[in-house]
C-alpha cells in the first residue's frame, strides 16, 4: 500500500484498528472469565492491561508513517471549519494581512526589477558607466576623451558614447519629434544586444560626414511603419535629411539609459582636428558606457582608466577643461542608473516591511484574543489525548490558512498597488516598463505569506499549550489570564513603536518637502506657461534663420490675447534640460563651470528673476552691439568678493572670441533641482551667442488658466512655421513640483504607510484594552461597589492604555532616531532629529491612542457592579 | 509472581518477529505466547505491542490478513514476509553474538575477583 493509499483509505484503516483492539479486549476478557474472574472485573483488568485504549490507537496511527499527512489534512479541514465559524474574525485578520502582504508585494514588484534583478542584457554586471569629474561630481565625457580611452584601455570589450538626439519628422499632420540617441557604432555591442532585423551600426557608419543611417525601435517600427519587414533599406526623412533604415531592434529591447529613445543614428563626430579645443568634439556632453572583458573586475578597470587619465601622451592632447587630472568615475551601469532612486526605494521597502510587521503583530493579537476564548476547547482536546506538538500544529495550520487567505487577497491589493505606484512614480525612475506583479513577486508574496503565517501562529500556539491547559478546563479562567495579557501588551507596545518609526519618517519627509518648496527657486513660477520649440530642417542650418524665427515667433505670440511678455531661453530652470553648462573664464584666468542661458530680451522680467546690480539685457544688446553678459549673484560673490563686477569681462564658452562685459548681476536660480547649491550662471543675448541653440524654450506670462491658453500659443508659433515640433508644453509650477517628484513619491508612500500603521496600532490598543476590560469586569465591579467613581474607572483604563502607548512611543522614538539616518539623503533642511517632527508625532500618536483607549474606558465606566458581581 | 524484567530497547521487535515466524498469529496470541514462553519473565506491555506490530507492518517485515480465529471471530493475523524473515535472521544472529559476548565479559570479571 502506498502512502496515499493509506491516506485515502484512512477510514478503513481506522475501522480495522478499532476491530483489532476490540478483538484483543474481548479475548483477554474471555480468558480472564475462564480463569474465574467476575465478568465486569475481567473487563476492567483487560482494559488495564492494554493501557489507555485511545492512547494505544494514537500510537498505532503514529506507527503508520503517514501520520503527518493525515494530521495535516485533518488540521486543514478543522482550520477551514474554525475560520468559517467566525467570519468576522477571519475577515478582519485576512484583510489586515492582505494589506500588509499586498503593500509589500507591490513595493517589491517595483523595487525588484530596478535594484535587484540584473539589467536585461547578457552579463549585465559587466556593463560599466564612465564619467569625467568636475569638482568631484560626475560630468559627461568629451568625444576626444572617449577616443583616447577607447584607444588606450585594454579592460573593455566595447566602449561607446551617446547623447540625446531629437529628430523631427514632418508628415501630413502635425510635425512630430522623436526621442532618439546619437551613438557611437559600438553602442549596441556594449549593451550586448543586436538588431532583430537588418544590421547593427559598423565603424564605417560612424564617420565624420558619413551617410545617414538609422536603427528603429520595435515600437516605432510597428507604430509608424506597420511592422513592415521591407523597412530595412527604405529611406525616411528626419530633420529634412534622408536616412536609410538599416535595422530594427528586438521587441523586448529595454534601453535603460534612455527608455524613451525610439531611434538611433551614428554620432559621426570629427575625429581629426584634435587641437581645436573650441569644437563640439571637446564638449562635455556624452554619456559613456563600456563592457568589461570577461573575468575583469570593476576595480581593475577603474585602476587602469585612472592610470590612463594621469598619464597624458602626446598622441592625445588635452585642453585644461578635459585634462582628466581629477580622475574618472567608473561604476556599474545598474549602480549608476539607480543612484538617485536607490535611497528612496530602499527606504520605501523598509517602510513597507514595517507595515507588514505591524499587520502581523495585529493579527497575532487577534489570535491571542481568540486563544483566550478557545481555551476550553484546547483543554478538552488535550484531555482527549492531543499532544502539545499536535495542538501547536493545529494552531499553526489555522494561522497559515489565515495568512494564505490574506496572501490571496494581498495579490489583488498588490495588483492595484503596483498600478498606483507606477502612476505616482518619480521622474527618472529607471526600468518603468519592467515593473509588474511577476513570478518573482509571486514568489516573494508566497514567502512572506508563509513567514507571516508561521509568525502570527507561533506566539498564540506556544501560549495555548503552555501550562494552563489544565487550568483551562476549570472555570476560573478569567483570573488566570495574566500571561496572555502580558504578551498582548508587549505586542501592542511593539506595534506602537513601529508605528512611531513610520510616522517620524513620514513627518521628516513631509517637513523636507515643505522646506524645499519654501526654497526660493529664484523665479516666479505662477502663471507661467512654457514650451520647447526645436528647429526642424535645413532651412535652419543658418544661425540667422534661427534668430529670425525667434523674433517672428515672439511677435506672433504677443498677438495672442491673454498672454504677455514672451521670451525664449536656451536653458529652462527645473526642466531637466541638459548640456547647458559651459566654462566661464575671467580676465584673471579663473574659470568656473556655469549654466549658460542664451535668451531673448525680457526673459528675466518674464521669469521674475531679480536684478541685483547693474542692468538687465534688453533690446540694445543686438548682434552688432558690444557683447554683454549678466552673471548670477553666486558667481559674482565667488569671483568678485566685495568688489563690483560691473564692467569686468569674461569669456563664456570659447575663449577665442571677444570678451563679454558684465553689465548686470541677477539673483540665483535653481537650475537642476531645488536642493541644488550650484547656481553659477551667465546670461547672454541669443543674438550675441557664438552659436544658435537647436532648441529654445518659450516662457510666457498668462493672465488666466495656464494650460487653456497653450493651444493658442502653439498655433501662433506654427503660424510662423508649421513644421516646428513643439514639446514639453507645461505650466512652470508643474515643472517645479515635478522636480521634487522623488521626495514627493517617498513622502506619499510613507504617509500612506504611516496612516495604515496608525490605524492598525490604534485597533491594537483598542483590542487589548477591550479584552482587558472584559476580563476585569468583576474587578471593576468591585471597585465601583467600593465607591470608585466613573471618573476613577475611566482614568484606570485610560491610564493602562496610555502606559502601553507611552512605552511604545519611547521605544519607537529611539528606533526612529536610528531609522531616520537611512533617510538622510532624502531629507532637506531638516535634521534627522528634528524636534518639531518628533513632538508632532508624539502628539499625534498620543491623540489617536487616547481615542482608542476612550471607548473601552467608557464601557468600563458604565459597568453596573450589581450585575457583574451577581454574574460571578 | 517471579521477578519480571523490562525488555531491553529494541528486543520487542525481535521477539515479535520470532513468534510470528512460527505461523500466522493475531495480536492477542502474540502477547499470550510471549508471556507463556518466557515463563512470565518477559512481561510485554500490551500498550506497546500493537504500535510495534503496526510499525513492522509498515516497514514491510510483517504482512496481515483478516481470518477467522479459533473462536470463530474475524481477527487480524500477522505473518512474516520474506524481508521479515531475513531481518529476523540477522537480528537473531546479532543478538546471539551480543549475549555470548556479554556472558564472556561477565565470567571474566568473576574470574578476576578470585
Amino acid at each position: 500500500m502506498t502512502w496515499w493509499h493509506r491516506l485515502w483509505r484512512r477510514s478503513r484503516l481506522e475501522e480495522q484498528l478499532e476491530k483489532e483492539m476490540r478483538f484483543h479486549l474481548d479475548q483477554h476478557t474471555a480468558d480472564l472469565i475462564a480463569q474465574g474472574h467476575d465478568p465486569a472485573e475481567a473487563r476492567r483488568q483487560a482494559r488495564l492491561a492494554l493501557g489507555g485504549e485511545e492512547q494505544v490507537k494514537e500510537n498505532c496511527r503514529d506507527a503508520r508513517g503517514t501520520r503527518w499527512l493525515e494530521d495535516l489534512w485533518q488540521d486543514f479541514r478543522y482550520a477551514v471549519r474554525t475560520l468559517r465559524q467566525r467570519p468576522g474574525f477571519t475577515a478582519v485578520g485576512a484583510l489586515t494581512l492582505a494589506l500588509g502582504i499586498g503593500a509589500s508585494t507591490a513595493i517589491f514588484s517595483v523595487v525588484n526589477p530596478i535594484l535587484f534583478e540584473p539589467l536585461p542584457y547578457p552579463h549585465a554586471g559587466r556593463i560599466m558607466m564612465i564619467w569625467d569629474t568636475y569638482e568631484g561630481v560626475r560630468c559627461d565625457v568629451t568625444f576626444h576623451t572617449y577616443r583616447e580611452l577607447a584607444a588606450r584601455s585594454r579592460s573593455f570589450e566595447a566602449m561607446a558614447v551617446m547623447e540625446a538626439w531629437r529628430p523631427a519628422m514632418t508628415s501630413a499632420t502635425k510635425p512630430e519629434r522623436f526621442d532618439g540617441q546619437s551613438v557611437s557604432a559600438s553602442y549596441f555591442r556594449a549593451l550586448g544586444v543586436s538588431p532583430a532585423l537588418g544590421r547593427d551600426f559598423q565603424e564605417a557608419d560612424d564617420r565624420f560626414k558619413g551617410s545617414h543611417v538609422t536603427i528603429l525601435s520595435d515600437a516605432l517600427w510597428r507604430r509608424r511603419f506597420g511592422g513592415d519587414n521591407a523597412i530595412v533599406g527604405r529611406q525616411i526623412t528626419l530633420d529634412g535629411d534622408l536616412y536609410i533604415v538599416i535595422g530594427v531592434m528586438p521587441r523586448g529591447f529595454d534601453n535603460v539609459l534612455a527608455p524613451s529613445a525610439e531611434l538611433w543614428a551614428p554620432l559621426q563626430y570629427n575625429a581629426g582636428n584634435v587641437t581645436n579645443y573650441e569644437s563640439g568634439e571637446w564638449g562635455h556632453h556624452l554619456h559613456m558606457v563600456g563592457r568589461l572583458r570577461p573575468g575583469l573586475g570593476v576595480d581593475q578597470a577603474r585602476r587602469e582608466l585612472n592610470a590612463i587619465a594621469r598619464a597624458k601622451v602626446g598622441e592625445f592632447p588635452r585642453p585644461p577643461f578635459a585634462s582628466l587630472e581629477h580622475g574618472l568615475i567608473v561604476n556599474s551601469m545598474q549602480g549608476e542608473i539607480t543612484r538617485f532612486v536607490k535611497p528612496v526605494l530602499l527606504s520605501v521597502l523598509g517602510a513597507v516591511m514595517l507595515v507588514l510587521l505591524i499587520a502581523s503583530v495585529n493579527v497575532t493579537n487577534l489570535l491571542l484574543a481568540r486563544g483566550a476564548q478557545r481555551r476550553g476547547e484546547f483543554a478538552m482536546r488535550a484531555a482527549l489525548g492531543a499532544g502539545r506538538p499536535r495542538l501547536i500544529r493545529q494552531l499553526l495550520t489555522e494561522s497559515l490558512l489565515l495568512a494564505a487567505l490574506g496572501g490571496a487577497l494581498g495579490m489583488v491589493v498588490a495588483a492595484f498597488g503596483v498600478e498606483a505606484l507606477v502612476a505616482l512614480s518619480p521622474a527618472g525612475l529607471p526600468r518603468l516598463g519592467a515593473i509588474a506583479v511577476d513570478s518573482a513577486a509571486f514568489a516573494f508574496a508566497f514567502g512572506i505569506t508563509t513567514i507571516a503565517g508561521l509568525l502570527i501562529g507561533l506566539v498564540p500556539a506556544l501560549h495555548v499549550s503552555r501550562g494552563y491547559l489544565v487550568a483551562g478546563i476549570q472555570q476560573g479562567s478569567r483570573r488566570t489570564a495574566g500571561g496572555r495579557q502580558f504578551m498582548r501588551r508587549t505586542l501592542v507596545v511593539a506595534e506602537v513603536a513601529l508605528t512611531i518609526v513610520l510616522l517620524v519618517s513620514a513627518g521628516l519627509l513631509f517637513r523636507s518637502l515643505a522646506r524645499l518648496f519654501a526654497v526660493a527657486p529664484g523665479f516666479d513660477a505662477a502663471h507661467l506657461l512654457t514650451m520647447q520649440v526645436q528647429y526642424n530642417g535645413h532651412r535652419y542650418d543658418d544661425d540667422s534663420a534661427r534668430r529670425r524665427f525667434l523674433a517672428q515667433a515672439l511677435d506672433a505670440v504677443r498677438r495672442v490675447p491673454g498672454v504677455a511678455a514672451p521670451a525664449f531661453t536656451s536653458l529652462l530652470p527645473l526642466s531637466g534640460d541638459q548640456y547647458g553648462v559651459y566654462g566661464a573664464q575671467f580676465e584673471d584666468g579663473n574659470g568656473y563651470d556655469v549654466f549658460r542661458y542664451a535668451m531673448t530680451p525680457g526673459y528675466c522680467e518674464t521669469m521674475g528673476i531679480a536684478l541685483r546690480r547693474g542692468r538687465l539685457l534688453d533690446e540694445r544688446d543686438t548682434a552688432g552691439a558690444p557683447p554683454a553678459v549678466m552673471i548670477s549673484e553666486s558667481l559674482a560673490k565667488r569671483q568678485f568678493p566685495g568688489q563690483d563686477p560691473i564692467g569686468r569681462r569674461v569669456h563664456v564658452g570659447p575663449t577665442n572670441r571677444p570678451w563679454y562685459t558684465i553689465v548686470g548681476v541677477v539673483g540665483d536660480v535653481k537650475q537642476g533641482s531645488l536642493a541644488d547649491r550650484q547656481t553659477d550662471a551667465a546670461y547672454i543675448a541669443a543674438t550675441q551667442s557664438w552659436f544658435a541653440d537647436d532648441a529654445m524654450s518659450l516662457v510666457v506670462r498668462v493672465r488666466d488658466d495656464v494650460t487653456a491658453i497653450a493651444p493658442a500659443v502653439k498655433n501662433a508659433i506654427w503660424s510662423v512655421d508649421q513644421d516646428q515640433p513643439i514639446v514639453r508644453v507645461t505650466a512652470m509650477d508643474g515643472l517645479l513640483a515635478a522636480s521634487e517628484s522623488r521626495r514627493r513619491f517617498a513622502m506619499v508612500v510613507f504617509e500612506a504607510f504611516a496612516l495604515v500603521a496608525l490605524v492598525l496600532a490604534a485597533t491594537g490598543i483598542y483590542g487589548v484594552l477591550s479584552g482587558s476590560v472584559t476580563e476585569r469586569m468583576r474587578e471593576i465591579g468591585v471597585r465601583a461597589a467600593l465607591g470608585a467613581s466613573r471618573r476613577d474607572i475611566l482614568a484606570l483604563v485610560v491610564r493602562q492604555g496610555m502606559r502601553l502607548t507611552g512605552l511604545g512611543v519611547a521605544i519607537g522614538l529611539g528606533g526612529a532616531a536610528a531609522a531616520s539616518r537611512a533617510l538622510i539623503t532624502l531629507l532637506f533642511g531638516v535634521s534627522p532629529l528634528d524636534p518639531v517632527t518628533y513632538l508632532g508625532v508624539i502628539a499625534l500618536a498620543a491623540g489617536v491612542a487616547a481615542i482608542a483607549c476612550w471607548v473601552p474606558a467608557w464601557r468600563a465606566a458604565r459597568v453596573d457592579p450589581s450585575i457583574t458581581l451577581r454574574a460571578e | 509472581m517471579t521477578a519480571k524484567s523490562d525488555l531491553p530497547q529494541g528486543t520487542l521487535d525481535l521477539l515479535i518477529l520470532k513468534v510470528v515466524a512460527l505461523g500466522p498469529v493475531h495480536g492477542y496470541a502474540i502477547a499470550q505466547r510471549l508471556q507463556q514462553v518466557s515463563r512470565d519473565v518477559v512481561q510485554v506491555p500490551q500498550g506497546s505491542l500493537y504500535p510495534a506490530l503496526h510499525r513492522l507492518e509498515n516497514r514491510g517485515l510483517l504482512a496481515a490478513d483478516w481470518k477467522d480465529s479459533e473462536t470463530g471471530r474475524e481477527a487480524k493475523f500477522y505473518r512474516l514476509t520474506r524481508k521479515g524473515r531475513a531481518q529476523l535472521e540477522t537480528e537473531a544472529a546479532s543478538w546471539q553474538r551480543l549475549t555470548e559476548a556479554v556472558g564472556l565479559i561477565l565470567k571474566l570479571s568473576a574470574g578476576g575477583a578470585q
